[in-house]
């Protein structure tokens, strides 16, 4: 298939010929990938292959060393401080952490990127923080502080915050890493429900392949910083490549 | 964005320079981009008003026991040693006057400066360093907020005109521990203690001295902020960014007070 065809007029994410190098490391070689609206994607590769650089590089957190990146047909990265902020608000990032404020409530959390929009509304806030604290089931944790929550509470609350401000993308850093199976599977369905209610695109970075199982449209397989496959779970599963074939001989 | 901007291969690609001279120049641009970037952003709106009065409020309460008790025994034991001496020429009365020029002009703002740094520069850089390695600042980030804005200029703003008042009150606590000592041996009131230290002070002696300390709240608070902001991954630097925030703080506290007095020498 050449560029052109994968190319879906709906694409609401388009990385081109993607390099990054840190130094003389070259992370990522040769990416090209196009995410179309309202589609799953799994990032599937070896801790250090560069999935997590790829995230960021969407984010605008990495800047590519070369290539394009465009999210919703913009090179945001290279707009003014406030066209990039408008189109970033519009693409959640849920950290492996969580990446929680840890001098701050987890209202408080929730509100922070809320406060700081242009077009906050105060007597909103509450029911909106309230909202969704419930949608990943943790309304009671909310007046704790980080330092009180679990892992998976503290994932669960990451991605509340970013439901927030309505991302179209949401992009998970290894959304289960270091969760017992319950937890992860718990995050897996989360992860699908928010798909399913609000319609988000969503791109995944994980090893964790019974959550990719649950949540992917389509897994594609990093290998030495290139794209080496990419297909269903059953397509991949049935792979004659031996590392694809690899990471789904886990059950 | 976290993009570093250190590009040390090309440095010294073009300038052929040994690593640690290079590394100096690194540090010395990196600190210069980013102090002109902290004033810059301080004028542009918008502004985070209670995020700054927080950080106010949190950096004075913090330094404020610790200056004072400093300042009342640098008062006490400067007036302590310098009465011996001065009786010696029969010049006791001029106790008072010596010590508030000595106290008001260099040690009051320097010794201050150094304890300020040491408190509230670490803590900062200690603090913006953990928010760096546990991805909160990336956080900030992508939520399409302005972390520059909301942790480094107002703790820049907080520390620059903090630092002053803090200096004033150190001031004026010397004072009070000058007269302490100064009454173990002499007679007189506060008041007429007073009025002999500040006879011989006008406000060419004032005015430098307070916009040195300026200047030293800013170079803390943007060497703290620098630090933090510019933490490598991992908790280790977490401690290298406090520590390094000291040094270089109290280094640029020095050196900006040399350069004050020749300058304030030549204007006032």
């Amino acid at each position: 298939m050449t560029q052109a065809e994968q190319l879906s007029s709906d694409a609401v994410l388009e990385i081109s010929d993607l390099k990054k190098s840190f130094g003389d490391l070259t992370v990522l070689k040769n990416i090209n990938l196009t995410v179309s609206k309202g589609e799953s994607v799994v990032l599937l590769g070896k801790s250090g292959t560069g999935k997590s650089v790829i995230l960021q590089c969407i984010i605008g957190l990495q800047l590519p060393t070369e290539g394009t990146v465009k999210v919703f047909n913009t090179e945001f990265i290279n707009l003014p401080e406030k066209e990039r902020n408008h189109i970033r608000r519009r693409i959640g990032f849920l950290f492996q952490s969580g990446a929680l404020y840890d001098s701050m409530t987890v209202r408080e959390n929730l509100e922070f990127p809320i406060i700081r929009q242009p077009d906050y509304k105060k007597e909103d806030l509450t029911s909106k923080v309230e909202e969704q604290l419930k949608n990943v089931g943790l309304l009671n944790a909310i007046d704790k502080m980080p330092s009180e929550l679990s892992g998976g509470m503290k994932k669960r609350v990451g991605l509340a915050r970013t439901l927030m401000l309505n991302p179209e993308i949401i992009l998970y850093d290894e959304p289960t890493t270091g969760l017992d199976p319950v937890t992860s599977n718990e995050i897996s369905h989360l992860i699908i429900e928010m798909q399913k209610k609000f319609g988000v695109t969503s791109v995944i970075v994980t090893h964790d392949m019974p959550c990719a199982k649950l949540v992917a449209d389509r897994i594609v397989v990093l290998k030495d910083g290139m794209l080496t496959a990419q297909g269903t779970y059953e397509e991949l599963e049935k792979s004659e490549d031996e590392f694809v074939r690899g990471f789904f001989e886990f059950e | 964005m976290t993009e570093s901007a250190k590009n040390p291969s090309l440095i010294s690609a073009v300038l052929k320079l040994p690593k640690s001279l290079e590394d100096f120049f690194l540090l010395i641009s990196g600190i210069s981009g980013f102090a002109l970037k902290s004033f810059k952003e301080m004028f542009k709106p918008p502004y985070d008003i209670s995020e700054t009065l927080r950080q106010f409020y949190q950096i004075g309460n913090k330094s404020f026991a610790l200056i004072a008790v400093t300042g009342f025994i640098i008062g006490l034991t400067l007036t302590l040693q310098s009465i011996p001496t001065l009786h010696k020429f029969g010049a006791a009365s001029l106790v008072p006057s010596m010590v508030a020029l000595a106290v008001i002009l260099e040690i009051g703002p320097v010794i201050t400066s150094l304890i300020f740094a040491g408190k509230i520069g670490s803590g900062i850089g200690a603090e913006l360093g953990s928010m760096k390695v546990t991805e909160q600042i990336d956080a900030m980030e992508v939520s399409g907020c302005n972390p520059f804005k909301y942790l480094v200029v107002t703790r820049v703003i907080a520390s620059t005109l903090m630092l002053p008042l803090l200096v004033v009150l150190a001031d004026a606590i010397a004072l009070v521990g000058g007269f302490i000592a100064f009454s173990i041996t002499e007679s007189g009131s506060f008041e007429a203690f007073l009025i002999n230290s500040l006879t011989n002070i006008d406000m060419r002696d004032i005015i430098p001295a307070t916009i040195k300390t300026f200047l030293f709240g800013f170079s803390i608070g943007v060497v703290g902020c620098y630090e933090g902001y510019n933490a490598s991954r991992g908790t280790v630097s977490v401690g290298i960014a406090a520590n390094t925030a000291v040094v270089i703080s109290s280094l640029l506290v020095i050196l900006i007070d040399m350069m004050m007095v020749q300058i304030t020498s030549v204007l006032f």
